[in-house]
Protein backbone atom coordinates (compact mmCIF):
# COMPACT_ATOMS: atom_id res chain seq x y z
CA UNK A 1 0.00 0.00 0.00
CA UNK A 2 1.44 3.39 -0.98
CA UNK A 3 2.18 5.76 1.85
CA UNK A 4 -1.27 7.68 1.87
CA UNK A 5 -3.18 4.99 1.66
CA UNK A 6 -1.46 3.69 5.38
CA UNK A 7 -2.12 7.43 6.30
CA UNK A 8 -5.87 7.35 5.72
CA UNK A 9 -6.19 3.54 7.01
CA UNK A 10 -4.58 4.44 9.92
CA UNK A 11 -6.57 7.74 10.34
CA UNK A 12 -9.70 5.67 9.82
CA UNK A 13 -9.48 3.42 12.34
CA UNK A 14 -8.23 5.94 15.38
CA UNK A 15 -11.84 7.87 14.22
CA UNK A 16 -13.78 4.27 14.13
CA UNK A 17 -12.03 3.17 17.25
CA UNK A 18 -12.42 6.18 19.26
CA UNK A 19 -15.85 6.81 17.92
CA UNK A 20 -17.51 3.65 18.65
CA UNK A 21 -15.99 3.82 22.46
CA UNK A 22 -16.56 7.41 22.75
CA UNK A 23 -20.47 6.95 22.49
CA UNK A 24 -20.51 4.75 25.83
CA UNK A 25 -18.53 8.10 27.47
CA UNK A 26 -21.34 10.57 26.02
CA UNK A 27 -24.72 8.41 26.70
CA UNK A 28 -23.15 7.82 30.27
CA UNK A 29 -22.00 11.80 30.23
CA UNK A 30 -18.88 11.06 31.56
CA UNK A 31 -17.00 13.02 28.50
CA UNK A 32 -14.70 14.66 30.84
CA UNK A 33 -13.46 11.10 31.84
CA UNK A 34 -11.76 10.44 28.41
CA UNK A 35 -9.86 14.04 28.71
CA UNK A 36 -8.30 12.22 32.02
CA UNK A 37 -7.51 8.92 30.63
CA UNK A 38 -5.90 10.20 27.44
CA UNK A 39 -3.40 12.26 29.32
CA UNK A 40 -2.65 9.90 32.16
CA UNK A 41 -2.22 7.17 29.74
CA UNK A 42 1.07 8.92 28.86
CA UNK A 43 2.76 8.24 32.40
CA UNK A 44 1.24 4.18 31.38
CA UNK A 45 3.55 4.58 27.98
CA UNK A 46 6.42 6.17 30.02
CA UNK A 47 6.54 3.47 32.91
CA UNK A 48 5.74 0.71 30.64
CA UNK A 49 9.19 2.19 28.79
CA UNK A 50 10.81 2.22 31.77
CA UNK A 51 9.89 -1.21 33.05
CA UNK A 52 10.45 -3.32 29.64
CA UNK A 53 12.93 -0.92 28.61
CA UNK A 54 10.68 -1.17 24.93
CA UNK A 55 8.68 0.41 23.16
CA UNK A 56 6.99 -2.49 22.17
CA UNK A 57 3.22 -2.07 21.90
CA UNK A 58 2.14 -5.03 24.03
CA UNK A 59 3.92 -3.25 27.08
CA UNK A 60 2.25 0.30 26.34
CA UNK A 61 -1.00 -1.51 26.32
CA UNK A 62 -0.76 -3.07 29.70
CA UNK A 63 1.06 0.11 31.25
CA UNK A 64 -1.81 1.98 29.50
CA UNK A 65 -4.47 0.11 30.61
CA UNK A 66 -3.25 -0.71 34.07
CA UNK A 67 -2.64 3.70 34.60
CA UNK A 68 -6.19 4.24 33.08
CA UNK A 69 -7.99 1.84 35.17
CA UNK A 70 -5.85 3.76 38.28
CA UNK A 71 -7.07 6.90 37.06
CA UNK A 72 -10.83 6.02 37.22
CA UNK A 73 -10.07 4.31 40.81
CA UNK A 74 -8.56 7.20 41.85
CA UNK A 75 -11.16 9.81 40.87
CA UNK A 76 -13.81 8.01 42.04
CA UNK A 77 -12.22 7.47 45.26
CA UNK A 78 -11.45 11.26 45.71
CA UNK A 79 -15.00 11.75 44.69
CA UNK A 80 -16.20 9.25 47.27
CA UNK A 81 -14.43 11.10 49.81
CA UNK A 82 -16.26 14.28 49.35
CA UNK A 83 -14.23 16.39 46.55
CA UNK A 84 -16.45 17.53 43.91
CA UNK A 85 -16.35 14.97 40.66
CA UNK A 86 -14.80 17.94 38.37
CA UNK A 87 -12.25 18.63 40.74
CA UNK A 88 -11.56 15.13 41.17
CA UNK A 89 -10.63 14.57 37.77
CA UNK A 90 -8.59 17.90 37.31
CA UNK A 91 -6.48 17.07 39.96
CA UNK A 92 -5.96 13.47 39.38
CA UNK A 93 -5.15 13.65 35.62
CA UNK A 94 -3.05 16.37 35.55
CA UNK A 95 -0.83 15.40 38.33
CA UNK A 96 -0.71 11.63 36.66
CA UNK A 97 0.31 13.94 33.55
CA UNK A 98 2.70 16.47 34.75
CA UNK A 99 4.91 12.85 36.37
CA UNK A 100 4.39 11.27 32.88
CA UNK A 101 6.27 14.69 31.72
CA UNK A 102 9.05 14.42 34.49
CA UNK A 103 9.47 10.75 33.63
CA UNK A 104 10.01 10.94 29.79
CA UNK A 105 12.78 14.41 31.01
CA UNK A 106 14.46 12.76 33.18
CA UNK A 107 15.03 8.89 31.98
CA UNK A 108 13.38 9.02 28.30
CA UNK A 109 15.39 12.02 26.83
CA UNK A 110 17.12 10.23 23.66
CA UNK A 111 14.11 7.69 22.97
CA UNK A 112 11.25 8.06 20.17
CA UNK A 113 9.06 9.74 23.17
CA UNK A 114 9.02 13.71 23.61
CA UNK A 115 6.55 15.74 24.97
CA UNK A 116 5.42 17.36 21.59
CA UNK A 117 4.76 14.53 20.34
CA UNK A 118 2.85 13.21 23.18
CA UNK A 119 0.70 16.39 22.88
CA UNK A 120 -0.08 16.16 19.19
CA UNK A 121 1.06 12.86 18.15
CA UNK A 122 2.46 12.75 14.23
CA UNK A 123 0.38 10.22 11.66
CA UNK A 124 2.72 11.31 8.93
CA UNK A 125 5.80 9.43 10.40
CA UNK A 126 3.76 5.89 10.90
CA UNK A 127 4.32 4.49 7.81
CA UNK A 128 8.09 4.43 7.65
CA UNK A 129 7.91 2.50 11.40
CA UNK A 130 7.02 -1.16 10.11
CA UNK A 131 6.84 -4.64 10.40
CA UNK A 132 5.94 -7.71 8.68
CA UNK A 133 3.05 -9.72 9.28
CA UNK A 134 2.17 -12.57 6.94
CA UNK A 135 4.50 -11.74 4.53
CA UNK A 136 3.03 -8.26 4.42
CA UNK A 137 4.94 -4.86 5.85
CA UNK A 138 2.80 -2.78 7.77
CA UNK A 139 3.52 0.29 9.98
CA UNK A 140 3.15 -0.50 13.57
CA UNK A 141 0.80 1.70 15.02
CA UNK A 142 -1.82 0.91 11.94
CA UNK A 143 -1.73 -3.06 13.06
CA UNK A 144 -1.85 -2.23 16.81
CA UNK A 145 -5.05 0.18 16.13
CA UNK A 146 -6.29 -2.94 14.25
CA UNK A 147 -6.45 -4.76 16.85
CA UNK A 148 -7.56 -2.70 19.26
CA UNK A 149 -10.52 -1.84 16.78
CA UNK A 150 -11.38 -5.56 16.50
CA UNK A 151 -11.16 -6.24 19.87
CA UNK A 152 -13.44 -2.65 20.83
CA UNK A 153 -15.77 -4.36 18.80
CA UNK A 154 -15.43 -7.92 20.03
CA UNK A 155 -15.95 -6.34 23.72
CA UNK A 156 -18.97 -4.40 22.56
CA UNK A 157 -20.87 -6.79 20.48
CA UNK A 158 -20.57 -9.27 23.53
CA UNK A 159 -21.63 -7.19 26.12
CA UNK A 160 -23.69 -4.68 24.59
CA UNK A 161 -26.45 -5.21 26.90
CA UNK A 162 -24.75 -4.77 29.81
CA UNK A 163 -23.14 -1.34 28.83
CA UNK A 164 -26.62 -0.38 27.38
CA UNK A 165 -27.97 -1.18 30.34
CA UNK A 166 -26.06 -0.10 33.07
CA UNK A 167 -25.56 3.38 30.87
CA UNK A 168 -29.09 3.80 31.68
CA UNK A 169 -30.52 2.85 34.75
CA UNK A 170 -27.64 1.04 36.83
CA UNK A 171 -29.81 0.86 39.76
CA UNK A 172 -31.98 -1.81 37.69
CA UNK A 173 -28.96 -3.05 36.66
CA UNK A 174 -27.99 -4.09 40.22
CA UNK A 175 -30.95 -5.80 40.80
CA UNK A 176 -30.58 -7.72 38.21
CA UNK A 177 -27.60 -8.88 39.14
CA UNK A 178 -25.02 -7.41 36.30
CA UNK A 179 -21.98 -6.06 37.86
CA UNK A 180 -22.09 -2.88 37.29
CA UNK A 181 -18.73 -1.83 38.70
CA UNK A 182 -16.87 -4.22 36.50
CA UNK A 183 -18.76 -3.27 33.01
CA UNK A 184 -17.74 0.17 33.97
CA UNK A 185 -13.95 -0.44 34.29
CA UNK A 186 -14.20 -2.94 31.52
CA UNK A 187 -15.31 0.46 29.31
CA UNK A 188 -12.74 2.50 30.79
CA UNK A 189 -10.32 -0.57 30.19
CA UNK A 190 -11.67 0.49 26.39
CA UNK A 191 -11.20 4.35 26.64
CA UNK A 192 -7.31 3.58 27.78
CA UNK A 193 -6.58 1.20 24.73
CA UNK A 194 -8.12 3.01 22.22
CA UNK A 195 -6.45 5.77 23.96
CA UNK A 196 -3.03 4.56 23.90
CA UNK A 197 -3.49 2.93 20.07
CA UNK A 198 -4.42 6.64 18.55
CA UNK A 199 -1.60 8.34 21.13
CA UNK A 200 0.89 7.90 17.83
CA UNK A 201 -1.35 9.15 15.56
CA UNK A 202 -3.16 12.19 16.83
CA UNK A 203 -1.64 12.49 20.79
CA UNK A 204 -2.54 13.00 23.96
CA UNK A 205 -5.04 16.51 23.13
CA UNK A 206 -6.73 15.46 20.07
CA UNK A 207 -7.58 11.52 20.95
CA UNK A 208 -10.17 13.55 23.21
CA UNK A 209 -11.83 15.41 20.34
CA UNK A 210 -11.44 11.80 18.54
CA UNK A 211 -12.82 10.09 21.55
CA UNK A 212 -15.66 13.24 22.06
CA UNK A 213 -17.27 14.62 18.70
CA UNK A 214 -18.09 11.74 16.82
CA UNK A 215 -20.16 10.49 18.88
CA UNK A 216 -21.66 13.52 19.35
CA UNK A 217 -22.77 14.04 16.36
CA UNK A 218 -24.38 10.56 15.82
CA UNK A 219 -26.40 11.42 19.11
CA UNK A 220 -27.61 13.87 17.34
CA UNK A 221 -28.79 11.94 14.31
CA UNK A 222 -31.01 8.45 16.18
CA UNK A 223 -32.57 7.65 19.14
CA UNK A 224 -30.92 3.82 18.84
CA UNK A 225 -28.13 3.29 20.70
CA UNK A 226 -26.67 0.50 18.15
CA UNK A 227 -27.32 3.05 15.10
CA UNK A 228 -25.38 5.54 17.00
CA UNK A 229 -22.54 3.19 17.15
CA UNK A 230 -22.55 3.03 13.24
CA UNK A 231 -23.02 6.69 12.82
CA UNK A 232 -20.26 7.31 15.23
CA UNK A 233 -18.16 5.09 13.25
CA UNK A 234 -18.73 6.94 9.96
CA UNK A 235 -18.34 10.34 11.63
CA UNK A 236 -14.86 9.09 12.74
CA UNK A 237 -13.61 8.03 9.19
CA UNK A 238 -15.11 10.56 7.78
CA UNK A 239 -12.89 13.50 9.65
CA UNK A 240 -10.12 11.29 9.93
CA UNK A 241 -10.32 11.42 5.57
CA UNK A 242 -11.73 14.77 4.90
CA UNK A 243 -8.71 16.19 8.01
CA UNK A 244 -5.89 14.35 5.88
CA UNK A 245 -7.11 15.95 2.58
CA UNK A 246 -7.53 19.37 4.28
CA UNK A 247 -4.38 19.36 5.80
CA UNK A 248 -2.74 18.46 2.05
CA UNK A 249 -4.36 21.56 0.91
CA UNK A 250 -3.33 23.78 4.07
CA UNK A 251 -0.02 22.39 4.20
CA UNK A 252 -0.95 22.04 8.04
CA UNK A 253 -0.85 19.61 10.64
CA UNK A 254 -2.32 16.13 10.36
CA UNK A 255 -3.82 15.18 13.42
CA UNK A 256 -4.95 19.18 13.83
CA UNK A 257 -6.84 18.45 10.38
CA UNK A 258 -8.75 15.78 10.91
CA UNK A 259 -9.89 17.23 15.09
CA UNK A 260 -11.15 20.77 12.83
CA UNK A 261 -12.90 18.32 10.57
CA UNK A 262 -14.45 16.70 13.41
CA UNK A 263 -15.52 20.07 14.65
CA UNK A 264 -17.31 21.39 11.26
CA UNK A 265 -18.20 17.95 10.66
CA UNK A 266 -20.29 18.30 14.25
CA UNK A 267 -21.76 21.99 13.49
CA UNK A 268 -23.24 20.75 10.10
CA UNK A 269 -24.77 18.00 11.76
CA UNK A 270 -25.73 20.30 15.12
CA UNK A 271 -27.51 22.57 11.88
CA UNK A 272 -28.80 20.09 9.82
CA UNK A 273 -29.37 16.69 11.42
CA UNK A 274 -32.78 15.08 10.22
CA UNK A 275 -33.65 14.23 13.82
CA UNK A 276 -32.15 16.93 16.35
CA UNK A 277 -30.84 19.69 13.94
CA UNK A 278 -31.65 23.43 14.81
CA UNK A 279 -33.06 23.47 11.41
CA UNK A 280 -35.74 20.65 11.91
CA UNK A 281 -36.36 21.96 15.45
CA UNK A 282 -36.61 25.25 14.15
CA UNK A 283 -39.55 23.84 11.73
CA UNK A 284 -41.34 21.84 14.53
CA UNK A 285 -41.66 24.68 16.37
CA UNK A 286 -43.61 26.49 13.71
CA UNK A 287 -45.52 24.14 12.56
CA UNK A 288 -46.86 23.30 16.17
CA UNK B 1 -45.07 -16.23 54.71
CA UNK B 2 -43.07 -12.97 54.72
CA UNK B 3 -42.05 -11.83 51.54
CA UNK B 4 -39.31 -9.26 52.98
CA UNK B 5 -37.71 -9.73 56.05
CA UNK B 6 -35.34 -6.93 57.32
CA UNK B 7 -32.99 -7.73 60.27
CA UNK B 8 -31.27 -4.55 61.96
CA UNK B 9 -30.71 -2.35 59.42
CA UNK B 10 -27.88 0.56 59.35
CA UNK B 11 -27.40 3.04 56.51
CA UNK B 12 -24.97 6.19 56.72
CA UNK B 13 -24.52 8.83 54.53
CA UNK B 14 -20.98 10.61 55.43
CA UNK B 15 -20.59 9.06 58.71
CA UNK B 16 -24.15 10.34 59.38
CA UNK B 17 -26.75 7.59 60.34
CA UNK B 18 -29.85 7.54 57.62
CA UNK B 19 -31.13 4.44 59.00
CA UNK B 20 -31.03 2.92 62.18
CA UNK B 21 -32.07 -0.09 63.95
CA UNK B 22 -34.81 -1.01 60.81
CA UNK B 23 -36.63 -4.17 61.86
CA UNK B 24 -39.43 -5.21 59.56
CA UNK B 25 -41.45 -8.20 57.84
CA UNK B 26 -43.85 -7.59 54.96
CA UNK B 27 -46.62 -10.54 54.68
CA UNK B 28 -46.50 -12.26 50.96
CA UNK B 29 -49.09 -11.19 48.68
CA UNK B 30 -49.68 -7.69 50.03
CA UNK B 31 -49.70 -4.34 49.12
CA UNK B 32 -47.39 -2.44 51.13
CA UNK B 33 -47.16 1.29 51.35
CA UNK B 34 -44.12 2.94 52.47
CA UNK B 35 -45.02 6.17 54.18
CA UNK B 36 -43.01 8.86 55.83
CA UNK B 37 -41.84 13.25 55.76
CA UNK B 38 -39.01 13.87 53.35
CA UNK B 39 -36.01 12.87 54.54
CA UNK B 40 -37.55 10.17 56.56
CA UNK B 41 -35.16 7.62 54.22
CA UNK B 42 -37.93 5.70 52.12
CA UNK B 43 -36.16 5.09 49.24
CA UNK B 44 -32.61 5.29 51.19
CA UNK B 45 -34.53 2.04 52.68
CA UNK B 46 -35.34 0.08 49.15
CA UNK B 47 -31.93 1.16 48.29
CA UNK B 48 -30.44 -0.56 50.98
CA UNK B 49 -32.92 -3.87 51.10
CA UNK B 50 -31.65 -4.31 46.97
CA UNK B 51 -28.16 -3.67 47.11
CA UNK B 52 -27.64 -0.25 45.29
CA UNK B 53 -26.06 1.31 49.02
CA UNK B 54 -24.00 0.46 51.56
CA UNK B 55 -25.71 -1.50 54.54
CA UNK B 56 -23.48 -0.30 57.87
CA UNK B 57 -25.14 -3.60 58.80
CA UNK B 58 -28.48 -5.91 58.04
CA UNK B 59 -29.68 -8.93 56.72
CA UNK B 60 -32.60 -9.30 54.06
CA UNK B 61 -33.87 -12.11 52.86
CA UNK B 62 -36.91 -12.10 50.61
CA UNK B 63 -39.32 -15.04 50.83
CA UNK B 64 -37.25 -16.80 53.25
CA UNK B 65 -33.78 -17.20 51.61
CA UNK B 66 -31.36 -14.10 51.95
CA UNK B 67 -31.74 -11.67 49.07
CA UNK B 68 -29.45 -12.05 46.23
CA UNK B 69 -30.16 -10.75 42.94
CA UNK B 70 -29.35 -13.97 41.40
CA UNK B 71 -32.57 -15.50 42.57
CA UNK B 72 -34.30 -13.65 39.86
CA UNK B 73 -37.61 -12.91 42.68
CA UNK B 74 -37.33 -9.10 42.90
CA UNK B 75 -38.42 -6.37 40.18
CA UNK B 76 -37.60 -2.66 40.60
CA UNK B 77 -39.40 0.78 39.92
CA UNK B 78 -37.11 3.15 40.53
CA UNK B 79 -38.06 7.39 40.67
CA UNK B 80 -38.72 8.74 37.48
CA UNK B 81 -35.88 11.54 37.60
CA UNK B 82 -32.91 8.55 38.31
CA UNK B 83 -32.44 7.85 34.83
CA UNK B 84 -31.44 10.38 31.77
CA UNK B 85 -34.35 10.58 29.01
CA UNK B 86 -32.44 11.74 26.23
CA UNK B 87 -30.85 8.27 26.56
CA UNK B 88 -30.60 7.15 22.44
CA UNK B 89 -33.54 4.39 23.03
CA UNK B 90 -37.53 3.94 22.57
CA UNK B 91 -40.04 2.66 25.06
CA UNK B 92 -40.38 -0.99 23.89
CA UNK B 93 -36.45 -1.52 24.12
CA UNK B 94 -36.29 0.06 27.78
CA UNK B 95 -38.84 -2.91 28.67
CA UNK B 96 -37.08 -5.17 27.08
CA UNK B 97 -34.03 -3.90 29.52
CA UNK B 98 -36.68 -5.98 32.23
CA UNK B 99 -35.88 -9.08 30.36
CA UNK B 100 -31.85 -8.65 30.91
CA UNK B 101 -31.76 -10.77 33.57
CA UNK B 102 -33.47 -13.92 32.22
CA UNK B 103 -31.79 -13.68 29.00
CA UNK B 104 -28.21 -14.07 30.73
CA UNK B 105 -24.57 -13.14 29.08
CA UNK B 106 -23.74 -12.80 25.71
CA UNK B 107 -27.15 -13.43 24.28
CA UNK B 108 -30.06 -11.34 22.44
CA UNK B 109 -32.91 -11.06 23.67
CA UNK B 110 -35.38 -13.89 21.80
CA UNK B 111 -39.22 -13.30 19.89
CA UNK B 112 -40.63 -14.43 23.01
CA UNK B 113 -38.46 -11.94 25.12
CA UNK B 114 -40.21 -9.01 22.88
CA UNK B 115 -43.41 -10.54 22.68
CA UNK B 116 -43.47 -10.15 26.52
CA UNK B 117 -42.13 -6.72 26.03
CA UNK B 118 -45.12 -5.97 23.76
CA UNK B 119 -47.61 -7.33 25.85
CA UNK B 120 -46.78 -5.34 28.85
CA UNK B 121 -46.76 -2.40 26.18
CA UNK B 122 -50.32 -3.20 25.25
CA UNK B 123 -51.50 -3.65 28.83
CA UNK B 124 -50.80 -0.80 30.01
CA UNK B 125 -52.29 1.29 27.02
CA UNK B 126 -49.21 2.05 25.56
CA UNK B 127 -49.20 -0.28 22.12
CA UNK B 128 -48.90 2.70 19.98
CA UNK B 129 -45.78 4.30 21.41
CA UNK B 130 -43.45 1.56 21.15
CA UNK B 131 -41.37 3.23 18.93
CA UNK B 132 -41.41 6.71 20.31
CA UNK B 133 -37.92 8.30 21.81
CA UNK B 134 -38.56 8.40 25.95
CA UNK B 135 -38.29 11.94 26.04
CA UNK B 136 -41.11 12.11 24.01
CA UNK B 137 -43.49 10.57 26.12
CA UNK B 138 -45.91 12.61 28.83
CA UNK B 139 -44.52 11.79 32.60
CA UNK B 140 -47.34 9.30 32.80
CA UNK B 141 -46.80 7.13 30.04
CA UNK B 142 -42.96 7.05 31.16
CA UNK B 143 -43.71 6.15 34.36
CA UNK B 144 -45.78 3.18 32.74
CA UNK B 145 -42.67 2.30 30.29
CA UNK B 146 -41.05 1.55 33.94
CA UNK B 147 -44.05 -0.40 35.15
CA UNK B 148 -44.26 -2.00 32.36
CA UNK B 149 -40.58 -3.06 32.71
CA UNK B 150 -41.28 -4.07 35.69
CA UNK B 151 -43.93 -6.38 34.78
CA UNK B 152 -41.27 -8.36 32.03
CA UNK B 153 -38.99 -8.77 34.95
CA UNK B 154 -41.38 -11.55 36.44
CA UNK B 155 -40.74 -10.67 39.67
CA UNK B 156 -42.33 -12.35 43.15
CA UNK B 157 -41.95 -9.46 44.89
CA UNK B 158 -41.99 -5.71 43.50
CA UNK B 159 -39.90 -2.81 44.68
CA UNK B 160 -41.59 0.61 43.33
CA UNK B 161 -39.95 3.83 44.42
CA UNK B 162 -42.41 6.91 44.37
CA UNK B 163 -44.62 5.50 40.96
CA UNK B 164 -46.97 7.62 41.92
CA UNK B 165 -45.30 11.09 41.94
CA UNK B 166 -46.48 13.64 39.12
CA UNK B 167 -48.69 10.95 36.35
CA UNK B 168 -52.06 11.96 34.92
CA UNK B 169 -55.11 10.89 36.23
CA UNK B 170 -55.41 7.94 33.70
CA UNK B 171 -51.76 6.72 34.42
CA UNK B 172 -52.75 6.79 38.61
CA UNK B 173 -55.48 3.93 37.64
CA UNK B 174 -53.76 2.12 35.14
CA UNK B 175 -51.00 1.48 38.29
CA UNK B 176 -53.18 0.99 40.55
CA UNK B 177 -54.80 -1.74 38.59
CA UNK B 178 -51.97 -3.34 37.63
CA UNK B 179 -50.58 -2.98 41.35
CA UNK B 180 -54.67 -4.89 42.46
CA UNK B 181 -53.70 -7.45 39.51
CA UNK B 182 -50.09 -8.36 40.60
CA UNK B 183 -51.84 -8.99 44.35
CA UNK B 184 -54.39 -11.13 42.65
CA UNK B 185 -51.39 -13.51 41.40
CA UNK B 186 -49.80 -13.88 44.78
CA UNK B 187 -47.31 -10.85 44.15
CA UNK B 188 -46.18 -8.82 46.76
CA UNK B 189 -45.91 -4.96 45.84
CA UNK B 190 -44.12 -2.07 48.72
CA UNK B 191 -44.76 0.86 46.84
CA UNK B 192 -42.93 4.16 48.63
CA UNK B 193 -45.90 6.80 48.63
CA UNK B 194 -46.20 10.04 49.16
CA UNK B 195 -49.69 11.10 49.27
CA UNK B 196 -51.54 10.14 52.33
CA UNK B 197 -55.32 10.95 50.86
CA UNK B 198 -54.95 7.49 49.32
CA UNK B 199 -52.95 5.28 51.32
CA UNK B 200 -55.86 3.31 53.29
CA UNK B 201 -57.95 3.33 49.72
CA UNK B 202 -54.99 1.64 47.67
CA UNK B 203 -52.91 -0.12 50.49
CA UNK B 204 -53.77 -2.88 52.37
CA UNK B 205 -50.41 -2.72 54.84
CA UNK B 206 -48.48 0.16 55.54
CA UNK B 207 -45.17 0.97 57.20
CA UNK B 208 -44.48 4.05 58.74
CA UNK B 209 -40.69 5.33 58.75
CA UNK B 210 -39.21 7.65 59.87
CA UNK B 211 -35.08 7.14 60.22
CA UNK B 212 -36.46 3.82 61.88
CA UNK B 213 -39.76 1.73 61.66
CA UNK B 214 -42.66 4.02 63.67
CA UNK B 215 -45.08 0.87 62.93
CA UNK B 216 -45.96 -1.50 60.84
CA UNK B 217 -48.94 -3.52 60.13
CA UNK B 218 -52.58 -3.62 58.41
CA UNK B 219 -53.74 -0.48 56.94
CA UNK B 220 -56.16 0.02 59.12
CA UNK B 221 -54.39 -0.25 62.43
CA UNK B 222 -51.46 1.22 61.37
CA UNK B 223 -52.83 4.59 59.87
CA UNK B 224 -53.85 5.95 63.09
CA UNK B 225 -53.84 9.70 63.86
CA UNK B 226 -51.57 9.16 66.84
CA UNK B 227 -48.89 7.04 64.41
CA UNK B 228 -48.95 9.28 61.83
CA UNK B 229 -48.31 12.95 63.88
CA UNK B 230 -45.30 10.48 65.59
CA UNK B 231 -44.26 9.63 62.34
CA UNK B 232 -44.45 13.15 61.00
CA UNK B 233 -43.57 15.36 63.96
CA UNK B 234 -45.15 18.70 65.21
CA UNK B 235 -47.69 20.02 62.11
CA UNK B 236 -49.70 17.45 60.01
CA UNK B 237 -51.75 18.63 57.42
CA UNK B 238 -54.17 15.19 58.15
CA UNK B 239 -56.49 14.48 55.11
CA UNK B 240 -59.48 11.88 57.00
CA UNK B 241 -60.83 9.14 54.52
CA UNK B 242 -63.70 11.42 54.35
CA UNK B 243 -61.75 14.10 52.91
CA UNK B 244 -62.12 16.73 55.28
CA UNK B 245 -58.61 18.84 56.42
CA UNK B 246 -57.59 19.17 59.56
CA UNK B 247 -54.20 20.79 61.10
CA UNK B 248 -52.89 18.81 63.54
CA UNK B 249 -50.22 19.94 65.96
Amino acid sequence: MTYEGWILLTACLVGISCGMVGCFLIVRRMTMLADAISHSVLLGIVLAFLVANSLNGIYMLIGATVIGLVTTFAIQSLHNSGVQEDASIGIVFTTFFAIGVILISLFARDVHLDVEHALMGEIAFIPWNTYTVFGIEIPKATGMLLCISLFATLVILLFYKELKLTSFDAALAVTLGVPVALIHYLLMGLVSITAVGSFDAVGAVLVVSMLVVPGSCAYLMTDRLSVMLLYSCLFGAASAIFGYYGALLLDASISGSMSAAGGILFLLTWFFSPRYGLLRRYRTMKTS
Amino acid sequence: MEALNVKDLQVAYDRKAVLEQVELSIPKGSLTAIVGPNGAGKSTLIKAILGMLKRSSGQISILGKPYSPKNRNVGYVPQRGSVDWDFPTNALDVILMGRYGHIGWFKRPSKQDIMLAKEALHKLGMADYADRQIRQLSGGQQQRIFLARALVQDAEVYFMDEPFVGVDAKTEKAIIDLLRELKHKGKTVIVVHHDLQTVLEYFDHTLLLNRTVIANGPTEQVFTKDLLQKTYGGTLAFFSPTGDKRVMS
